[in-house]
């Protein structure tokens, strides 16, 4: 199923637990799997669970609950806006409308063309910045007004 | 020790404890949904917010642990507030569909909502719905949008059913309670989780939309199934048991019940019920007057005595017959003239008959399996045999126990098993020897010369050394052990284990039962046949109580042939079953929630109960039929006009704890290792099998646990044998055989194929042990 690379990476995370406190590196372990595979099948996380020892299902607590996991194939340029109250109150769904209309998506959506994944987020503890988006996971935008989206979705092209 | 005041009420409480504890200790109730005495603190529902003076805001009572000096008030105006403005919250997005919800009448929501909930709702927009998914054939969650996402279900999963099947997935609002993707809820204590939902979103499938809780009657009962003797709550409308619910009792079941215990109800509802005395003439059976066939039973039981012998009569019974009835059976039998009784019908190995003290048992309380530090199994399919003597077992390794296990298959306890031993059924007692050799070895103890022999191997010498560091031992022996052929062996090794590291020895009791049985006398004293031995040599008549000839026996091939040969068999069972092909009168008699009786439990624990119901049709109860049976005979002693009356005669002058005694004697050791060389049998009984209430049970049957029975054997069996899983099989055993499915099995030892005994579909072979060919069938792909 992982790839021996994505074990031996898991493994390393799982080292830094006591042994019989594996399930410390589920996090780690199934951002390691979404990097390889690109979303979390059900496959994959029962591949997660068996190697921590773990229900699939509380693996799956974990893969639903935190919006950076994809339970669904997403584009390549995934765009998670806040949209919890204090981002809400300056602007954050402005943003998120913005975006729907220049993309042409709603929410958890992706664009036919396979580029853009459009996806509601939580508070990123930004809330100073609102509104705030998260591009795949990794790079956080703040003050994204349409003028700083249009730029951004000009990047992405 | 802390001392804190709750409500103007002075509470002195351990320190660690949390005020919610302190309350109950002082009767003083604060609401709360997600905590469970039994289960880990969440916190998550908010509902037990009380006020703590000091305090600037209100506090959750379940999961802020007690101070010295605490002052608490679980109904000031602040503590109210916060009470109201949570449940406020938790009505949101619940559908209130009370009138239509099972759970309505006993719903822990319903009952806050009338307390602390407001009459109108200030939310006015779309309510949340959860689009509800299949867990199987016991546990509905067709409603659950009536979530109120207090996670006990997902908890008691985790903690004491030892599996986590259910799980909260997503967040915030969108969080759902579901199995990952569509897999069933499979546990043997899944419907705990029914018991534990707060609200109606966890339902019975069987109970559905059947009654309201206010309608039921409820009367206590003691389950007849596995040895624990769970307490019950018998819930009856109208005459017939409509659900079957814990009755709580610490010491046994604790508030919960095997799923078993729990659904095994609708098999007294089953339309196989005998409700009629029948007789068979000239090859046909027809319906009669009880009179006619008790007359008829007891003149050819009297014909049979005076012609043959009384040593023709056998009689047979199950375990899961009540104390009276047994009682009653082994008099009837007796005065007679005939000393063939026994109810340990799938036992095979009678040489310790005479040589052991007493009564077998658990050796212990219950309870205190909780508390061992070591834990050697021996021979148990702990978890479908005992599921919650397995949840007792499970709790003692989480607080650190070692478990280890000897046995023939390998089956997934849900907890940690620090060593075990996997070896076919004829080197089960060489491995005990070894144990038993390793830890003199450790105990610098002498052993006699046939466990000296032993040559230790890596498992056993770990296992001994598990044993040898622990404390509080426990050698248990299960249903396996005491079904082997080396019963009696296994029996002494383990009692050695147990005593050279000072530990308990017991039995698990296969049946309700298994100890009454013994208390009742219902076995052969001094020259009477044993079960084995009643159907090896065939008798002329054989009297049934509870006995499904082909399901409830060691080896149903030879039970039917000696059946089948008898002039008569008098069958007294509660429902009309294979009997029919071979018996001779069929008397229809209560199950045990249609009489009084009474059942021993492992632990020793007389438990009597009365019927929960009238006898359905003209079934009557198995004593009183009994008795009738005894005048019929012109026996004298058979005047009772209660069960407690047979109950007081069959216990009086025995002191039951002094019974109860698991020493033998004089049973001469051969622990020679294996070396049949041929494929050997492994037969579990399967949990929904065995006994004749539950293989009617018919959402029992349906579940995974009730699947057919395959010819399970290790991939290299299954390879060396040129089949692959998947594969029908033709597996045969002395003059029959049954056509099973092969499956792979990786865990069971080679040189042994597992085939479940107790099931229709496997009735045509022998012995539940011993030798067995597995042929493959050319084509035969399932
Ligand atoms: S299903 Fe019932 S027990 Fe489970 S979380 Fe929801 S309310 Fe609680
Ligand atoms: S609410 Fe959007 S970052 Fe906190
Ligand atoms: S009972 Fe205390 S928070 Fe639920």
């Amino acid at each position: 199923m992982l790839s021996q690379d994505a074990i031996q990476k898991i493994d390393r995370e799982i080292a830094k637990y006591p042994a019989e406190q594996k399930q410390s590196a589920v996090m780690a372990a199934l951002a390691i799997a979404q990097m390889e595979k690109g979303w979390l099948s059900t496959e994959t996380i029962e591949a997660v669970a068996g190697h921590l020892g773990m229900a699939p299902v509380a693996v799956y607590e974990v893969a639903s609950f935190y919006n950076m996991y994809d339970l669904a194939p997403v584009g390549k340029v995934k765009i998670t806006v806040c949209t919890n109250l204090p981002c809400a109150l300056s602007g954050g769904v402005h943003a998120a409308d913005y975006l729907k209309q220049k993309l042409g998506i709603g929410f958890n959506e992706t664009t036919p063309d396979g580029r853009f994944t459009l996806k509601e987020g939580e508070c990123m503890g930004a809330c100073g910045d609102a509104p705030v988006l998260l591009v795949n996971n990794v790079r956080m935008c703040s003050f994204m007004q349409p003028e700083q989206i249009d730029r951004l979705l000009g990047e992405c092209q | 020790m802390a001392k804190i005041e709750i409500d103007g009420k002075q509470v002195e409480i351990e320190n660690g404890r949390t005020v919610i504890e302190a309350a109950h200790l002082a009767g003083i109730y604060i609401p709360h949904f997600c905590y469970h005495k039994k289960l880990s603190i969440a916190a998550n529902c908010r509902m037990c917010l009380v006020q703590v003076e000091k305090a600037p805001k209100p506090l959750p009572a379940c999961a802020t642990p007690v101070t010295d000096g605490m002052k608490v008030f679980t109904a000031s105006e602040q503590a109210v507030k916060a009470q109201k403005g949570v449940m406020e919250f938790l009505l949101i997005n619940h559908p209130l569909d009370c009138p239509v919800c099972d759970k309505g009448g006993e719903c822990e929501l319903q009952d806050l909502a009338v307390g602390y909930g407001s009459s109108a709702s200030r939310y006015q927009e779309e309510k949340r719905m959860v689009v509800p998914k299949e867990v199987g054939p016991l546990i509905s969650t067709k409603e659950m949008s009536r979530c109120i996402n207090c996670t006990r279900c997902v908890r008691f999963g985790q903690e004491i059913g030892g599996i986590m099947e259910l799980g909260q997935a997503f967040r915030g609002e969108h969080a759902e309670i579901m199995s990952f993707v569509s897999n069933s809820v499979d546990s043997e204590l899944s419907g705990n989780m029914i018991d534990l939902c707060p609200v109606g979103a966890l339902t019975s499938k069987p109970f559905r939309f059947t009654a309201r809780a206010w309608e039921l009657s409820h009367r206590r009962s003691v389950s007849p199934h596995d040895s624990l003797g769970s307490n019950l709550t018998v819930q009856v409308k109208n005459n017939r048991v409509m659900r079957v619910l814990p009755a709580e009792n610490e010491e046994i079941n604790e508030c919960w019940l095997s799923d078993k215990d729990r659904f095994s109800y609708e098999g007294l509802n089953s339309g196989e019920r005998l409700t009629k005395p029948m007789i068979k003439q000239n090859g046909a059976w027809q319906e009669v007057e009880w009179q006619a066939a008790l007359e008829y039973a007891a003149k050819g039981l009297r014909q049979i005595a005076d012609g043959a012998g009384a040593e023709h009569i056998g009689a047979l019974a199950t375990p899961h017959s009540t104390l009276e009835e047994l009682y009653l059976l082994q008099k009837l039998v007796r005065s007679v003239g005939s000393d063939n009784v026994d109810f340990r019908l799938r036992q095979s190995d009678f040489s310790a008959d005479g040589k052991q003290a007493g009564a077998p048992w658990l050796g212990m309380p219950i309870a205190e399996i909780n508390t061992r530090d070591r834990i050697l199994l021996v021979g148990s399919f702990l978890r479908k045999d005992h599921p919650l003597l397995a949840h007792r077992a499970r709790d003692a390794v989480k607080k650190g126990a070692q478990a280890s296990i000897v046995h023939s298959a390998d089956d997934d306890l849900l907890m940690n098993v620090a060593n075990k031993a996997i070896v076919a059924p004829d080197a089960m007692a060489n491995v005990l020897a070894q144990i038993l050799k390793a830890l003199a070895a450790e105990k610098q103890a002498v052993v006699e010369a046939s466990v000296q022999s032993a040559e230790v191997g890596s498992a056993a010498a770990a296992i001994a050394k598990s044993l040898a560091s622990g404390e509080r031992v426990a050698v248990l022996l299960g249903n396996f052990a005491q079904q082997h052929p080396q019963a009696a062996q296994l029996q002494v090794l383990g009692q050695q284990i147990a005593a050279l590291c000072g530990g308990k020895f017991g039995f698990l009791g296969e049946a309700a039962n298994s100890v009454g049985g013994h208390l009742a006398k219902a076995l052969p004293r001094a020259n009477g046949m044993n079960a084995a031995a009643m159907l090896a040599a065939p008798r002329k008549a054989y009297i049934l109580l509870n006995v499904e000839a082909e399901l409830d026996t060691h080896n149903p091939q030879q039970a039917l042939v000696a059946m089948k040969a008898a002039d008569l068999v008098v069958a007294l069972s509660a429902y009309k079953h294979q009997a029919t092909d071979y018996a001779d009168v069929l008397l229809p008699i209560a199950p045990f929630s249609e009489t009084s009786g009474t059942f021993v439990n492992t632990e020793g624990r007389v438990q009597s109960f009365k019927g929960a119901i009238k006898p359905l049709g003209e079934a009557r109860p198995g004593w009183k039929v009994l008795r009738v049976l005894g005048n019929l005979l012109n026996e004298t002693g058979f005047e009772y006009d209660t069960s407690e009356a047979v109950r007081d005669e069959a216990l009086s002058g025995v002191d039951v704890a002094a019974q109860l005694n698991n020493a033998v004697q004089g049973v001469a050791l051969e622990t020679a290792g294996a070396g049949s060389g041929s494929l050997q049998r492994v037969s579990d009984v399967p949990i929904y099998s065995a006994d004749a209430i539950v293989r009617r049970a018919a959402s029992l049957q349906n579940t995974r646990d009730a699947e057919a029975p395959c010819a399970l054997m290790h991939g290299a069996e299954l390879s060396r044998l040129g089949v692959h899983a998947g594969e029908q099989v033709k597996v045969s055993q002395g003059e029959g055989s049954a056509i099973l499915v092969a499956a792979a099995d990786d865990r069971l030892p080679q040189g042994v194929v597992r085939v479940a005994a107790g099931h229709a579909a496997t009735a045509g072979l022998g012995a539940m042990f011993g030798a067995v060919t597995v042929e493959p069938i050319t084509g035969g792909r399932a």
